[in-house]
């Protein structure tokens, strides 16, 4: 999806305005002229500057360039279900790894995405469990990676 | 230390590792070293070095593979001479165009391999006698050719810049040790992890953009390749001018921070097609171009470890992301690498040499499997590829923010490109931001807040005039040609 540069400019002001608004609150380093908040602050500024040549530059080219321009993935819905599923699925693991445990969430995520992706039902189950005890294997036995076991008893 | 079996089986493995992820099209070699960091976070640094010099040298070597054969590049650097080797198999001409691109990729790489060894224990020296001022200007100007040369709109990769040197102000990693930007919470005390950042920028944002890809799948062009070795003598008979020249040309852009294999071949491309003797012929399925260019690809590479080894500079994104895992391990790039540890730099020069060598054979047996390779269906890889991101980016602080974190970089990052917004140069201030303020600060504490100082000394006065007409010169030239044109 794109979007008209001066939106971009508009959120990057906001954001180097605020970094320059809460910088001052940062104490000096005792005896110095600078301190922690004197790199953020010109950071900050020159991307307000940056902001500003952005906004003036997405006004100039309105005309070519429209506010919203709908990519072509968003008239499929088959693209927007995978797009989204896709990020729901990181989401839903943050959210529940640690309550259900990495076995259990890792293959319903994976059959979550091989489903929206287009892939076959039972190529999906299988696939998805092998994978995620292929990985289990790898970052728990091999890398000792504390997985969350969840509801599942350690084995 | 790099002859250890387990090294070596690493070294292997890996190979097979970075062989598979350039093969597949949608997998970069810069994904590659993201995804292989979570595994080499748990091994000594030499094994990490090894693993990651040899998935990358491979990476860059494979993504000839399906672009020769599907006209699709594996890895961006390949794509300068893909429509050339696809028109070459059109021809019936494959494994003359596999067979170049492997070996002139493997030279290319001894040569930048070679300029390495020769070129950074004299430029460690020089080094040695930089202070705050020099190192100053330096990543300042390394910035800011990133910039210059690799952005279709300076101004854009300059706020992608800026917005990376911002997300490494979070934390307590700054010279007054007082923790900014993070509003009370724990988790971002240690600031925003490089890891998941680059994870999420680098591999969720492709997993992303395959998930909306709206093109059909590809198809394989049915063909048996010949052998790939027939001709290669003949042709290094034929062409030495264009390989040196692809090799160096390389070399030295690799070494340029910001740019690397792709710039590297495109580059090489276009000034392989101007000195020809047969320009004409570029683009008919003609080899000359793969030659050079495969020889400038994999060079870049070897020229990019220059200015990471001796300045801890990244030339590419791959050393960006080598300087991270370098930092962990407490290895810090720089002169110092080159006095207290010279060992360490040995290993690195042997082991570019070893990959570069068993490129060869893997290489051949990797075209010979290349068709089943591609027929994996990248809707069943891709969601893998994402758990294994997940695992990954957890797998370093074994916290779910950096989870969060890495997701939040993916979409973003997807959003920006999108809208031409480079994501390299956000990756390079994260990376470079606390050296960049570190030497900003000594700096202003030396001089006693006098910003003259930065000019005091001969060699930063230099870097910073430098610096100073990297920024300015650009605009100015193309406002006197608009004039003059006008």
């Amino acid at each position: 999806m794109k979007v008209n540069d001066a939106i971009f400019g508009a959120v990057l002001l906001l954001l180097g305005i605020a970094v320059l608004v809460h910088v001052p609150s940062f104490p000096a380093i005792p005896g110095q002229k600078v301190g922690p908040a004197i790199f953020p602050g010109l950071v900050a500024s020159a991307l307000v500057v940056c902001a500003v040549i952005l906004i003036v530059n997405g006004l100039r080219r309105r005309a070519s360039q429209p506010w919203f321009e709908m990519s072509d993935w968003l008239h499929s819905r088959t693209h927007i279900i995978a797009f989204l599923v896709t990020i729901a699925g990181v989401v839903a693991y943050v959210l529940f790894a640690q309550a259900v445990g990495f076995l259990i969430i890792a293959p319903l995520v994976l059959i979550a995405l091989f489903l929206a992706y287009g892939v076959r039902p039972r190529t999906a189950v299988v696939t998805a469990v092998l994978v995620s005890l292929v990985i289990h294997f790898a970052f728990y036995k091999l890398l000792r990676v504390p997985l969350p076991w969840g509801v599942l008893p350690p084995f | 230390m790099v002859f250890e079996p387990k090294t070596v089986m690493v070294m292997l493995a890996s190979s097979v590792f970075g062989l598979f992820v350039g093969a597949v099209p949608g997998l970069t070699a810069t994904m590659a070293t993201a995804l292989l960091v979570p595994v080499t976070f748990f091994m000594p640094p030499i094994m990490a070095i090894a693993a990651i010099v040899t998935a990358t040298a491979m990476a860059i070597f494979s993504g000839d593979i399906p672009g020769c054969l599907l006209r699709m590049p594996g890895t961006p650097a390949s794509a300068a001479y893909t429509d050339e080797a696809y028109a070459m198999t059109r021809k019936g001409q494959a494994e003359t165009a596999l067979g170049a691109g492997l070996v002139f990729s493997a030279i290319g790489g001894l040569f930048g391999t070679a300029v390495l060894i020769l070129s950074a224990p004299t430029l460690a020296d020089f080094a040695l006698r930089f202070s705050s001022f020099e190192y100053f200007w330096l990543v300042l100007l390394g910035l800011s050719c990133a910039i210059v040369i690799t952005a279709e709109q300076p101004l854009k990769g300059t706020v992608s810049l800026l917005i990376g040197l911002l997300i490494a102000c979070v934390g307590l990693g700054n010279p007054a040790g007082f923790p900014r930007f993070t509003f009370g919470n724990v988790e971002l005390l240690g600031g925003i992890g490089l890891i998941p950042l680059m994870i999420g920028m680098f591999a969720i944002s492709e997993i992303l953009r395959f998930a909306v890809d709206t093109n059909p799948p590809l198809k394989v062009v049915d063909q048996p390749i010949g052998n790939v070795f027939k001709g290669m003598w003949a042709l290094t008979k034929k062409y030495p001018v264009q390989i040196l020249r692809g090799s160096a040309l390389g070399t030295l852009v690799g070494a340029l921070p910001g740019a690397g294999a792709d710039i590297a071949a495109w580059m090489s491309y276009a000034v392989s097609k101007k000195m020809s003797k047969e320009p004409e012929k570029f683009g008919t399925g003609h080899v000359e171009g793969i030659v050079e260019s495969g020889s400038a690809n994999n060079s870049a590479l070897a020229g990019a470890w220059i200015p990471a080894l001796v300045f801890g500079i990244p030339g590419d994104s791959i050393t960006a992301i080598v300087i991270g895992v370098l930092y962990m391990k407490n290895i810090n790039p720089g002169p110092t690498l080159f006095t207290q540890n010279p060992q360490n730099i040995y290993a690195v020069y042997l082991l570019f040499i070893v990959a570069n060598l068993i490129m060869i054979p893997l290489g051949w047996w990797c075209i010979k499997v290349s068709k089943g390779i591609l027929r994996v269906p990248r809707n069943i890889l891709m969601p893998v590829i994402l758990l294994f991101c997940v695992v990954g980016a957890f797998a370093i602080n074994n916290t779910a923010f950096d989870i969060s974190v890495m997701l939040v970089a993916g979409v973003v990052g997807y959003f920006l490109e999108e809208n031409g917004f480079p994501v390299a140069p956000a990756i390079l201030g994260v990376v470079l931001g606390g050296m960049l303020e570190e030497n900003f600060v000594t700096s202003m504490i030396k001089s006693d807040g006098d910003l003259l100082a930065f000019f005091s000394r001969p060699l930063a006065a230099v870097l910073g005039t430098l610096t100073l007409a990297a920024w300015f010169l650009p605009p100015v030239i193309r406002r006197l040609r608009r004039l003059a044109g006008a």
